[in-house]
């Protein structure tokens, strides 16, 4: 029995994101620019550069299941700066979506429910609804009393539409819908 | 100049002020707009942050009923204007997926999009050197005394290599802007840090945590204000400021070129805010 079959490179993982991502996880070498340029950094757990460490040596579930994914909020400061050209961003794209289709339980329930909730209103009317997002995103996550005070001022300032825009061919948005589940791996 | 616009969801709600304003001020201008007809959400923040084929095919929806109007497409949402952008920057570079996707948009729609048109932010549009001109040319109502910072977040100007309209970190078109109105710009280093914007709802003390670090700064700074050319730092620095003694007004960069043009509904807009920009704009008025 060959003693070292126990320690072969797990690169599945690592070829997988940088294939969907497009970005190259491989080149990084730790220079920390993203942590150091990250505004979320503070919430993160770990932080984006240790992600990609995590991707390399393959810990798939304790990457998909991490809050650092949820927390990233697309800003690209990460890949403004990398010296090797990784844009974190895109590949927390990937991951989100990866984490999504695993069916477990995200790492920040409530970033995901928002999504969520407002992509069903973009589904439904093909522009987004500002007050059906707030509703199903409270429902999802019941945190009915958040922000209260704050909703009655937007409704005083006439800032928040009670009623949905709805566009002429919806239904071309609904097959955009139906395709894109079609198209998750 | 004729253009497509593009106003988004957030402009026919929340950012109405953003939408009017945007429109009077290229109406001044001679820049002519015809909204774009039938459009759809551009997906956003949720659309690239769950699902890929949304995230392309939602804004290619919008870019193909642009190329069919004809003309480039003006996006004032920096949102709306990146998911526009980065669409129309995988068709120009030939990317298999959204090839793929457009192949489907095809299917769906009956046509697809050659990428013959251009997206564009009004940044983009007003900050050349002609347009510069043109605006001080308009102002009846100079912006003297008034000490602002710019505010472009993040959408705006990166990924450097898509959006690719001014420098992703220390951009300085809405600066030339508002200073060809009068006002004082102040140097800060924050332009391009995120607000948190697209996680206001669901991670909000975080968020509250980078807007107070913004507000601070632009206090430190020396501004009365500040400045904004998207309608999710608006409102997201508009209504996080629990954690700041004295909240600081925000304004869209529009607004401001509105008032300096003398707009009669300068008002409406500005009564939209949740933090009062009246004060700071009734001591412009006395230094007359």
């Amino acid at each position: 029995m060959a003693t070292g079959a126990n320690i072969a490179p797990a690169l599945a993982f690592l070829e997988e994101i940088e294939a969907r991502s497009g970005q190259p996880v491989s080149l990084c070498y730790q220079c920390k620019k993203c942590a150091g340029g990250c505004p979320m950094s503070f919430a993160m757990q770990p932080y984006n550069c240790d992600l990609l460490k995590m991707i390399k040596y393959g810990e798939k579930e304790a990457v998909l299941g991490s809050n650092t994914i949820w927390l990233c909020i697309g800003c690209r400061t990460c890949g403004a700066r990398c010296p090797n050209g990784i844009d974190i961003s895109k590949i927390n794209d990937v991951l989100r979506e990866m984490a999504l289709a695993s069916g477990k339980k995200a790492g920040e329930p409530r970033t995901a429910a928002f999504h969520q909730s407002f992509l069903a209103t973009v589904e439904q009317f093909g522009r987004s609804y500002e007050a059906g997002t707030i509703g199903l995103f409270k429902l999802k996550t019941a945190s009915f009393t958040q922000d209260l005070a704050l909703g009655l001022k937007f409704v005083a300032k006439n800032k928040l539409k009670l009623l949905p825009d709805r566009i002429k061919r919806a239904g071309e948005i609904k097959r955009i819908f139906r395709k894109a589940r079609e198209a998750v791996i | 100049m004729k253009l497509t616009y593009y106003p988004g969801c957030s402009l026919h709600s929340t950012a109405a002020g953003y939408d009017d304003s945007t429109c009077f001020v290229c109406r001044t201008l001679g820049v002519e707009l015809a909204e774009l007809n039938d459009w759809n959400c551009c997906g956003a923040s949720c659309a690239h942050a769950t699902n890929h084929f949304l995230a392309v095919a939602l804004p290619m929806r919008n870019l193909i009923l642009a190329e069919q109007a004809g003309h480039d497409v003006m996006a004032p949402c920096a949102a709306c204007y990146n998911t526009l952008k980065t669409a129309d920057h995988a068709v120009r570079g030939r990317d298999g997926q959204a090839m793929t996707i457009n192949a489907d948009l095809e299917e769906i729609m009956g046509a697809k999009y050659g990428a013959t048109i251009q997206v564009r932010h009004p940044l983009e549009v007003l900050g050349s050197w002609e347009m510069l001109r043109e605006i001080s040319a308009k102002v009846v109502r100079p912006l003297m005394g008034l000490r602002l910072v710019t505010y472009y977040g993040c959408l705006l100007t990166r990924p450097k290599n898509v959006v690719a309209f001014d420098n992703p970190e220390r951009p300085t078109t809405m600066d030339k802007i508002l200073t060809a109105l009068g006002a004082e710009v102040k140097s800060w280093s924050y332009k391009t840090d995120c607000c948190g914007g697209a996680l206001a709802l669901s991670q909000t003390a975080a968020v509250a945590t980078l807007v107070a670090k913004l507000v601070t700064e632009a206090e430190r700074a020396g501004a009365q204000a500040i400045v904004s050319a998207c309608p999710l730092c608006q409102v997201n620095l508009d209504t996080r400021q629990n954690q700041i003694a004295r909240p600081m007004p925000i304004f869209y960069f529009t607004e401001l070129m509105g008032v300096a043009f003398g707009a009669d509904a300068s008002g409406r807009w500005l009564q939209k805010h949740i933090i009062d920009p009246a004060p700071v704009l009734a001591a412009l008025a006395k230094g007359e």
